[in-house]
């Protein structure tokens, strides 16, 4: 079995020999690593994109709006790292959509790193997949074992604003719960236990 | 009073950094001193009578065990070499995580004295591989067998039995990676599984040498003494591997800068130095004279700084006898102050790390601060903008922006990863064919390219703006970042200039990992002894943890 470090190195001086700055290259390396940590195909897509980009051209997106189209596909290296750099302005959109990108679950790492970085889960479908990106510390999907597609038709990214999972009513019913392991004041529980008395007004 | 931290711009010089030496705060020191409660076990030991085979040692505490597997192998002398393109060494050695079975032990043997080219598993740890010194191996093995102790003459211009030359750790080769162990507290410290390694594997050296010499006459053959194993360490060749992991993690370098200079910052700080205190560092800075005196090399360049190290540390001794003295307030702060006024570079930072020594409340706190989460600082703050960057430029790297790039000299050396070996090299651009394919460790000259393009860019673009037409400068721009938080995470110097001496860069690591008698047998590379003075594994509950300035051979 390859080591995570071995798996980073190792693309990110692959990603530098097709011609990527190294900077850019520490961050495909970062992303890769973390698409083999999560059981995700990172080393197969990366591995086919390069091969790939010797001979198709591939087209890189630098400033990133709400719609973003392209009669070519957009290298997920490049559109990955825009993503990553301007996510602190896409934060005030809530969707942002992306038709025609090459090897999109090379995109997602980056889309995953993005979501810790602004502190939201980010909601993501890839034609009719959906993947919900959990601030970087998982990744759930609804087709994990399905073989990944190597281009995207169209991919809509939404993010979400930090809310419950659940309903009032499910979280008033389980803090009822709770409260049967609370002891029941008497008088002079209320005067002694917390120490203040039964006023505290200056 | 207070004492400011030392400046970075100072201190991360490549001449000072390559003259730091061991302290209390050095890795095979921390080692000892968190593994002193353990239990340790030899568990197994099946050599054959010329000393080839399998031998396993432990060390136990609760659950938890670390066990060192080693693989003695029969080798010719022709096949014996210390360079990184030997195929075959004398033993070659892995850390396993746990008690090993039978298997891990027959898969083991597959595949560790293979070293770079073998595979190793997540339960496998470090690994490692030695070589005799045969001289010395051969002469030991000949005395006891027939009942007499070695040549300590002969002992002392060695130091050791085996030397190692390369300890892999953290993923290499299919090794575990450092986030499956991060979380256990006994080591929380960086290196402390290859200290671990390397110090057990002295341990063998001794077993092996006594096992082989009983074989050869079992009659007459006495064991090593005591005595003169404690003062055999452990030898080590590096060659440049080790200079670009300095440049690569930034802030892990930080971290050991910054606890060293925070601890130098406390004792200047300390108003009344009270007499044992006084006395310890002094006895110290005496007894380590001897480690200078039996400093051996053949290096001219080494034998200068030696010679200079041992002329100052003799003046400064003068000076604490005759003209100094400790009932004065903050005593070491106007010692280091007559030390930056009258003593080199290499003697300033020697007695640096001596006046640790006393001060365990000082140093030990701040051991747990030497290793570095460093995914944590990966990503670059893309919403700042250029007129930020560009003032932490000039504010971190001030001498760095005063180079002239232009000019071959300073531009003359590039560093590439060997086809051959997989390993860092350094080349002549001008000379050799390859520039084209250099290594991310130009920092110097990349600052400065980015700090040029930054003069001409707009205030108030944000770094994302900036980084659409400018991905060619993205690893440094992350590193100035950095460098922003982390005052000591950057060598202030050109790595890359014709006067580079790229074994400053090695020394600087190998200072932390406690290593001594740097002697280089080049201006690339260098052998060294660990552990040298260092109490054997059944000595650990209750040893004196300033063997260091100890040594008797």
């Amino acid at each position: 079995m390859k080591s995570l470090s071995e798996i980073e190195t190792t693309v990110k001086r692959a990603s530098k020999a097709v011609g990527y700055s190294w900077g850019v290259s520490e961050e495909t390396g970062k992303s890769i690593r973390l698409l083999e940590l999560f059981g995700l195909p990172g080393i197969k897509h990366i591995n086919e994109y390069f091969s790939e980009k010797n001979k198709t051209k591939f087209e890189n997106l630098n400033l990133i709006s709400e719609n973003n189209s392209s009669s070519k596909p957009y290298c997920p290296i490049n559109l990955g790292v825009s993503f990553l750099d301007q996510i602190n302005v896409l934060e005030n959109l809530k969707k942002i959509e992306f038709k025609n990108v090459a090897y999109p679950i090379i995109f997602i790492s980056f889309i995953s790193r993005s979501s810790e970085i602004i502190g939201k889960k980010i909601y993501v479908k890839i034609d009719e997949k959906k993947i919900l990106l959990n601030l970087n510390v998982n990744i759930s999907s609804n087709f994990i074992y399905q073989e990944f597609p190597k281009i995207a038709n169209a991919i809509e990214v939404n993010l979400l604003e930090n809310e419950d999972n659940f309903t009032d009513d499910e979280w008033n019913n389980l803090y009822k719960l709770s409260e049967d392991t609370f002891v029941e004041e008497s008088d002079s529980l209320k005067e002694g236990a917390a120490g203040a008395g039964l006023t505290d007004n200056d | 009073m207070k004492v400011e931290l030392r400046d970075p711009n100072k201190i991360m010089k490549l001449s000072r950094l390559g003259s730091f030496h061991q302290s209390k705060l050095s890795f095979l020191r921390s080692f000892l001193n968190e593994f002193k409660e353990w239990e340790y076990k030899r568990d197994l030991f099946n050599l054959n009578e010329n000393g080839i085979g399998e031998a396993v040692y432990s060390f136990k505490k609760s659950k938890r065990v670390y066990s060192l597997i080693c693989f003695a192998n029969e080798i010719k002398d022709e096949e014996r070499s210390d360079r990184v393109i030997a195929t075959k060494w004398d033993a070659a050695f892995t850390l396993h995580d746990g008690v090993p079975t039978k298997k891990d032990i027959e898969r083991l043997k597959n595949e560790v004295p293979k070293q770079e080219v073998g595979r190793l598993s997540y339960k496998e740890l470090t690994l490692s591989r030695a070589n005799k010194s045969v001289r010395i191996y051969n002469h030991v093995v000949e005395s006891l067998s027939k009942g007499q102790q070695p040549d300590l003459n002969l002992l002392s211009k060695v130091g050791y039995l085996y030397r190692t030359t390369a300890v892999y750790g953290s993923g290499k080769f299919g090794l575990a990676d450092r986030f499956r162990i991060k979380n256990r507290k006994e080591i929380n410290g960086p290196f402390r599984l290859e200290m671990m390694l390397v110090y057990l594997v002295r341990q063998f050296t001794f077993d092996q040498v006594n096992h082989v010499a009983y074989h050869k006459n079992p009659k007459t053959a006495v064991k090593l003494d005591d005595n003169i194993c404690k003062n055999l360490g452990i030898g080590n060749s590096t060659g440049l591997g080790m200079a670009p992991f300095i440049v690569n993690h930034p802030t892990l370098l930080n971290n050991w800068i910054l606890s060293r200079e925070r601890a130098l910052k406390k004792i200047r700080q300390i108003k009344d130095v009270k007499s044992q205190d006084r006395n310890l560092f002094i006895d110290c800075v005496k007894k380590s004279l001897r480690n200078v005196t039996s400093w051996n090399t053949d290096s001219e360049y080494q034998q200068k700084k030696i010679s200079s190290l041992l002329k100052d540390v003799e003046k400064f001794l003068n000076f604490i006898d005759k003209d100094f003295n400790f009932e004065t307030e903050y005593p070491f702060n106007k010692i280091y102050q007559w030390l930056e006024d009258n003593t080199c570079e290499e003697c300033i930072e020697y007695i640096v790390s001596i006046m640790m020594e006393p001060y365990n409340d000082i140093v030990n706190p701040l051991v747990k601060e030497m290793s570095s989460d460093e995914e944590k600082y990966f990503n670059i703050p893309t919403y700042r903008k250029v007129e930020e960057l560009r003032n932490i430029i000039e504010a971190k790297y001030p001498n760095i922006l005063d180079i002239n790039f232009e000019e071959k000299e300073n531009n003359k050396n590039f560093w590439f990863i060997s086809k051959n070996k997989e390993e860092p090299r350094l080349a002549d651009r001008f000379e050799e064919h390859g520039s084209e394919l250099e290594q991310p460790l130009a920092i110097a000259r990349d600052i400065k390219k980015l700090y040029d393009k930054l003069l001409v860019s707009k205030n108030s673009l944000t770094i994302a703006e900036f980084l659409t037409s400018n991905s060619e400068l993205r690893h440094v721009v992350r590193r100035a970042f950095i460098v922003e938080k982390f005052p000591y995470s950057e060598i202030q110097d050109n790595t890359i200039g014709k006067d580079l001496i790229p074994i400053d860069m090695l020394r600087l690591k190998l200072s932390f990992f406690g290593a001594l008698k740097f002697d280089p047998r080049s201006d690339k590379w260098l052998r060294i002894c660990m552990f040298q003075g260092a109490p054997l594994p059944n000595e650990l509950k209750n040893y004196d943890e300033h063997w260091v300035y100890k040594t008797n051979i």
